[in-house]
This record gives C-alpha cells, sequence and structure tokens, in this order.
C-alpha cells in the first residue's frame, strides 16, 4: 500500500485497532454480499452500497455511549451494522422477507431499531434532518444526558430543510451531531457542480455552530472528531458539525451508470486511501497482528456474511396479512 | 469449490442484457471490486465487479452476446487450487426467477373490501357523546379547543405545542391563549416561520417519547411540511414493520376565511384523508372540537386536526365534565329526519343545518349527518341513514374533484344501490381557485341555497 497520511500517532489499543478493522470489514463485506444477490434478483428496487465510506460510521460509533441515537438516509446499511443490529435481519430486510427488521415492509431505505437507537434509513433527501434534531429535542425536554447522530451526504447538504433545521437546533442549542457524510457526488453530480461553497463545514457559522473538515478514510481522526463533537453536545453547548470526507467507490444505486467520474480517479482512492487497508497497514506494522490473525477475522467475516444471505434467502416472504397490519397502532410502540 | 458468476440485474426493472465487453479472460485472478465485464442494459452501460476472489475458470457467455437473460451463468470462478476440468459445465442451466413468487403471493392476497362478495348490513354506534344530565355550558370553538390543550398538558408532561406566535403573541388565532403563563416556555414554544423544518422536528420528537401538537398558523402553510406529516408521520409505522409510531397532532384553521385570496383558503381535508397511516378529524361544534382534540392528543398515531378560523368564535353547548372525551370514527346525527340525508363535516355543517331548517319550511324532513372524523370515517351511519332516507346529498367546502363527497357516493353505490330513489348530489366549492373579489368569493363557495336546490332535486321537488 503506498505511503499514507495519516494525521496523528494512533494512541490506540490493538484490541481498539482490530475491532476497527472488524466493524469496516463486515459492513464491505456485507454490502458486496448485497450487490450479488441484487444482481441475482434477490433484492429489488433502490438500492444504495456503503462501500468505501465504512471510517466514517465506525469511527462515530466508537464516539458514541448507550443510548446515544443514530438516523441517516437511505445510504444506511453500515450505519445499522455498526450500531450492532443484526446482519441477519438486515439482509433478510433487503431481500423482502419476514425476518427483516420491517418484516419485509420497510426494504434498503427503510429500517429501525429502538434496541439498538437506530430511527431509520430515510429516503427523502434531506428529511432525516429536522427529525434528527427532534430526537434530541426530545432527549433535551425528558433530560436525557443524550446526543444524536444526524447522518446525511453533501447532496442533501443544499437542502433548505438542512438550514431551517441548523437555525432552530442552534437557537434551542440540541443536543444533535450534524454528520456530513461527503462523498463528493450528489448521485452524479460533483460537488462542485451542485455545491457553491467548497467547505460544508462551514455552513453553521451563519447560525453560530462550530464545524471541522475531517478524513473520513482514517477512522482514528473520525473517532477523534466524534469524540470532541459528543463532548461538545453533551456539555450543553449545542449542535455541531462534522464534514467527513469520504469516497464512495460503488455507484449512486444499484443502477449507476458510472459516466460522472473515471475509472482511475476511484482506483486512485482505493489504492491511496483505503480505509481498511489502513487499519490492516497500522495492525501490521505496529505488530499488533499477524496476516494469520488478520485472515482468521476475514474468514470469521465471511462466514457472518453468508450466513446473513443464507438467512435472507431461506426466511419465507412476509405474510399475506402482513398487508394490512401496522398502518395505524392502539399503543405507540416506543412507549409501549 | 468454482462458483457460477451470474448474468446481474443492474438495475430494478432489468430482465436482459447485452453483454458488451469482459474486461479479463480465462486464466486471470481477480479479487472482490475488481471490473470483471461491461454489461448493457436497456438504460446504460455499466460495470460489473467482482464479489469474490479466485481465478477466472471459463467464460460461458461470448462478449457481444445480446438479450443474456438475468441469472444466466456467464463465467466460472475457481478458487485456490482448482482447475478449470473441475467445472461442471451440467448445472449451467439459469436460476428460476424469484420475481415468480411474488405474482403468486399478490393474488392470495387480501382482497380490498369493495370486492367484498355481499355488502355487510351498517351497525351504527348510536350511544350518546355524554350521559343523559349532563351540565352544559356555552363555550367557542376557540375557547373548546384551548380548554383541550390546556387538559391535556396537565394530564400528561410529555405534551407541548409548538408553532408560529403560539406562545408569547398568544397564538395567531388565540387558540393557545394564556398556555405560555400556565405551562412556560418549554413547553409552549415559539418557532420560526419554518414549517418543513419544525414538522419534521415535532416528528423525530415523537419518536423520541413526546407527544408534539404542532400548530400551523393556517393549512395552507403546512404544504411546505406535507412531505414530513405523510412521509415520516403516516408511514414509519408501517415501513418499521410495527417498531416506530409517531404520537403526534398537526393543528391548525383550514379552508377559506374571508377574502384572503387563493393561496390562503384552500380544504385540505380530501388531501389528507387520502393517506393510509393519517387520521384527520374536522370538527363543527365547540364540544366535538375539545372532545375530539383530547381524543387526537391521547391517540398513538398521527393526527390532522381541521379547525375553521370562522368557527373559532361560534359558541355551542359543551358538556361540563371532568375528562370529556369523543371517540374517533364516529359521526353525530345532528339532526334526525326522514326525507333526505345531508352528510357534511366542519363548517359545511353551517350550511347543511341552515338548509335543513328551511327545508323544513317547505314539509322536507331532512337528517343531517356531522362526520367529525375522516379517517376513520364513520360510513355505517350514513349508510343506515341512506337506507331510511333513499336520497342522500354531501356538503363540503373543498373542490370537487376527488372530494370526500365523490368517496361517500361511491361507497354508498357500492354498498346501498338498491336503496337509493335517485343520484347522490355532492356540493361543493368550485373547481376554481378562491378569487379575492367579494362576490367572486361568494360565488366560488359553496352556498345554502345550493343545497336546498340538490335535495329539492333528489326529492323530485
Amino acid at each position: 500500500m503506498a505511503a499514507r497520511r495519516t494525521t496523528r500517532k494512533p494512541n490506540v489499543s490493538a484490541d481498539e485497532l482490530k475491532a476497527f478493522y472488524k466493524d469496516m470489514l463486515l459492513i464491505r463485506r456485507f454490502e458486496e454480499k448485497a450487490g450479488q444477490l441484487y444482481g441475482m434478483g434477490l433484492i429489488g428496487g433502490f438500492c444504495h452500497l456503503y462501500i468505501g465510506q465504512e471510517a466514517v460510521v465506525v469511527g462515530l460509533e466508537a464516539a458514541a455511549e448507550e443510548g446515544d441515537k443514530r438516523i441517516t438516509t437511505y445510504r444506511d446499511h453500515g450505519h445499522m451494522l455498526a450500531c450492532g443490529m443484526d446482519p441477519n435481519g438486515v439482509m433478510a430486510e433487503l431481500t423482502g422477507r419476514e425476518g427483516g427488521y420491517s418484516s419485509g415492509k420497510g426494504g434498503s431505505m427503510h429500517m429501525f431499531s429502538k434496541e439498538k437507537d437506530f430511527y431509520g434509513g430515510h429516503g427523502i433527501v434531506g428529511a432525516n434532518v429536522p427529525l434528527g434534531a427532534g430526537l434530541a429535542f426530545a432527549d433535551k425536554y425528558l433530560g436525557n444526558d443524550r446526543v444524536t447522530f444526524t447522518y446525511f451526504g453533501d447532496g442533501a447538504a443544499n437542502q433548505g430543510q438542512v438550514y431551517e433545521t441548523f437555525n432552530m437546533a442552534s437557537l434551542w442549542k440540541l443536543p444533535v451531531i450534524f454528520v456530513i457524510e461527503n462523498n463528493q457526488y450528489a448521485m452524479g453530480t460533483a460537488q462542485k457542480r451542485s455545491t457553491s461553497s467548497a467547505d460544508i463545514h462551514t455552513r453553521g457559522e451563519a447560525f453560530g455552530i462550530p464545524g471541522e473538515a475531517v478524513d473520513g478514510m482514517d477512522v482514528l481522526a473520525v473517532k477523534a472528531a466524534g469524540e470532541k463533537a459528543v463532548k461538545h453536545c453533551r456539555s450543553g453547548e449545542g449542535p455541531y458539525i462534522l464534514e467527513v470526507k469520504t469516497y464512495r467507490y460503488r455507484g449512486h444505486s444499484m443502477s449507476d451508470p458510472a459516466k460522472y467520474r473515471t475509472r482511475e480517479e476511484v482506483q486512485k482512492i482505493r489504492e491511496e486511501k483505503d480505509a481498511i487497508e489502513h487499519v490492516r497497514d497500522l495492525l501490521l506494522t505496529g505488530e499488533h497482528a499477524t496476516e494469520e490473525d488478520l485472515k482468521a477475522i476475514d474468514k470469521e467475516i465471511k462466514s457472518v456474511v453468508n450466513a446473513s444471505a443464507d438467512f435472507a434467502k431461506d426466511s419465507p416472504e412476509p405474510h399475506p396479512d402482513e398487508l394490512w397490519t401496522d398502518i395505524i397502532t392502539d399503543v405507540a410502540p416506543q412507549n409501549a | 469449490m468454482a462458483t457460477e458468476i451470474l448474468m446481474p440485474a443492474l438495475s430494478p426493472t432489468m430482465e436482459e442484457g447485452t453483454l458488451a465487453k469482459w474486461l479479463v479472460k480465462e486464466g486471470d485472478t481477480v479479487s472482490s471490486g475488481d471490473i470483471l465485464a461491461e454489461i448493457e442494459t436497456d438504460k446504460a452501460t455499466m460495470e460489473f465487479e467482482a464479489v469474490d476472489e479466485g481465478t477466472v475458470g471459463k467464460i460461458l457467455i461470448e462478449e457481444g452476446t445480446e438479450g443474456v437473460k438475468v441469472n444466466t451463468p456467464i463465467a466460472v470462478l475457481l478458487e485456490e487450487g482448482e482447475s478449470a476440468e473441475d467445472i461442471d459445465t451440467a448445472s449451467s442451466a439459469p436460476a428460476p426467477a424469484p420475481a415468480e413468487a411474488d405474482s403468486k403471493e399478490t393474488d392470495e392476497a387480501k382482497p380490498a373490501p369493495a370486492a367484498a362478495a355481499a355488502p355487510r348490513a351498517p351497525e351504527p354506534d348510536t350511544s350518546p357523546d355524554w350521559p343523559e344530565g349532563t351540565e352544559m355550558q356555552k363555550m367557542t370553538v376557540r375557547e373548546a379547543l384551548n380548554s383541550a390543550m390546556a387538559e391535556e398538558m396537565r394530564r400528561d408532561d410529555t405534551v407541548f405545542v409548538m408553532g408560529e406566535e403560539v406562545a408569547e403573541y398568544q397564538g395567531a388565532y388565540k387558540i393557545t391563549q394564556n398556555l405560555l403563563d400556565e405551562f412556560g416556555s418549554k413547553r409552549v414554544i415559539d418557532t420560526p416561520i419554518t414549517e418543513h423544518g419544525f414538522a419534521g422536528i415535532g416528528v423525530g420528537a415523537s419518536w423520541g417519547g413526546l407527544r408534539p401538537i404542532v400548530e400551523f398558523m393556517t393549512w395552507n402553510f403546512a404544504m411546505q411540511a406535507i412531505d414530513q406529516i405523510i412521509n415520516s408521520a403516516a408511514k414509519t409505522l408501517y415501513m418499521s414493520g410495527g417498531q416506530m409510531g409517531s404520537p403526534i397532532v398537526f393543528r391548525g384553521p383550514n379552508g377559506a376565511a374571508a377574502r384572503v385570496g387563493a393561496q390562503h383558503s384552500q380544504d385540505y381535508a380530501a388531501w389528507y384523508s387520502q393517506v393510509p397511516g393519517l387520521k384527520v378529524v374536522m370538527p363543527y361544534t365547540a364540544a366535538d372540537a375539545k372532545g375530539l382534540l383530547k381524543t387526537a392528543i391521547r391517540d398513538p398515531n398521527p393526527v390532522v386536526f381541521l379547525e375553521n378560523e370562522i368557527l373559532y368564535g361560534k359558541s355551542f353547548d359543551v358538556p361540563v365534565m371532568d375528562d370529556f372525551t369523543i371517540p374517533f370514527g364516529k359521526a353525530r346525527i345532528a339532526k334526525k329526519g326522514d326525507d333526505v340525508t345531508i352528510v357534511s363535516f366542519g363548517i359545511g355543517m353551517t350550511l347543511a343545518m341552515e338548509a335543513a331548517e328551511k327545508l323544513a319550511e317547505d314539509g322536507i324532513d331532512a337528517e343531517v349527518i356531522d362526520l367529525r372524523t375522516l379517517r376513520p370515517l364513520d360510513y355505517d351511519t350514513v349508510l343506515a341513514s341512506v337506507m331510511k332516507t333513499n336520497r342522500c346529498v354531501t356538503v363540503e367546502e373543498g373542490w370537487p374533484v376527488a372530494s370526500i363527497g365523490n368517496h361517500l357516493s361511491a361507497t354508498i353505490m357500492e354498498r346501498a344501490f338498491d336503496y337509493l330513489d335517485a343520484p347522490v348530489i355532492n356540493c361543493t366549492g368550485k373547481d376554481v381557485p378562491m378569487p379575492y373579489a367579494a362576490n367572486l368569493e361568494k360565488l366560488a363557495l359553496v352556498t345554502t341555497d345550493e343545497v336546498i336546490e340538490a335535495v329539492k332535486k333528489v326529492t323530485y321537488r
């Protein structure tokens, strides 16, 4: 692997590094498998893969505490795996089966887990931003010392409701971290063609919200920035913006012709900046792990992912009666 | 074990494609992420990546082949230690397309209620809304709404109200008057003028354990927030497989006021009533405003509560009770009668009642039904009445196309066709944006005279 600019010498334990490696690898292998199942017609509709961006969620989850909340857009599989949701349930939702997190009624873009404080996958660009601020509003109202990670992309950062939310979040000092996952393309439109300013993290300045840019291909840098943001929010200082510069290797969705960028551009990032290779390199050069250790992890992840695919294929389709359930409820399930 | 590489589906609708170009040849070693081939779909040419590592053992479909069905094996990938001889070409039959299972399931799915064989006989709930002999007091609709919110806020600390001018200004229409004094700025929250944003914050807060009341200064402005109301509030319970509900009330004045022009004068009753996952309420009397708003605040689902500015100052009898609520989905028979059924809701009831009074002078005894809740809708009370009177006129302020009246007409036709002695007539607002000029505005709105004329038509007078 090419020499890499690590922002600081990592003050991190071997166990933590190995955990990062494992968590990121799980996301990548899971997504590759999802792509494969899509190709086989087992996953339908829209399917947005997270490959390349793994360090963002894994780094930020390392900065989160029990009870902190997270909400994101439709590119959500990585977030679910990183917060500890079961790969079987996620994959079975992708195949639209009974064993999926939403009993097959949500699909790739719509899953929730109250247990893991994951408030969805949302399909309308920008809409999850006020929703995330609302979750933070509830925590503040109830006196909970928790923060909400609200993830969205560089494309969503141009939506009007994002700025309506910045204004209210700052005004009411809501404990929300706005995580802008800048993968440089809003679907197929490069940032410089869609966004008037290069530095999206400065967009909070007009509202008095501090922001910073982070190397999203370096999981340690992401974690460090996350810890700083969490401290700010948890101490009652109000919202914080993290613009995490990352890169998506695959298309926007499965049906992306990839004509808006060159193969060389993707290949260059893969070779020089890959987040998983980075940690692998740190593990090996720091003599925290041997090739054999890492092979064992690879094997373990492969079996978890294969098991999730088997589960997702074997789980039955939802019963036809499910068509008519969960439209209205007698008790709000989150309050039950 | 040698693995077959299958022709992939590269879009939600792709069934076959052209294998335009191979970027690897037999004997090449590939790892996950390497591009294997270019595949042309009906939309675009796309690159196809390897998901496993291995050696390309055999290419089964030559480049340039058109019409390759999805899931046809196109190559074989060998693992470490395998050779081309291990390839069993006999196994190269296309995998069955999983789509077939879907259509079968759909046929078995529960049919829509409309397809039911014999219409169910209506069973209207005729229980009184409050016990006989209950003390009554005069109250405006404004006071009724205000007291409903205050009572529910005293009862449940998680209930709060947010919106434009709800706190220090005391409510643009004074519905939240004095709430700030009693409950403080934590629970009575002035928002900036950003409907889209604060509606979304409200929905998020409802997921986080609160019971928000989101006031829209008028429902016209809520069009900026309609995505959050429908996509986030109404659909999340379903999309989450029942894990996450949205206990939230969206309320405010709806429909025409007086001379405020096209952008401030729209009735949204039919719009929101179309959406599964929402409950929709449109009260007329003060008692209903109070009882239904209290029910709405306690309901675990998102409720669209449509008020009316002209009705705010109107007084009605309201029962004096410690805890007075009215259940959703129960219509009210405002006046009993035998000759014709007039169905309305909200401000339309003003016209329905006026018309019924004048018709009585002509010897026509109309039964007037106030729907009160539009979703769930009390079909049974309407049907039972129509089966008795054999005639029906609906009255609403909204536009005529795809109106509540249209929906009622269809339901009556399906379930009470043989009882009808005349076609159902829908009296609605005119199919125009609301004009400003006083004379034109009058013409655009539905009138009592139009209701009377419609009743005379269906009663052949």
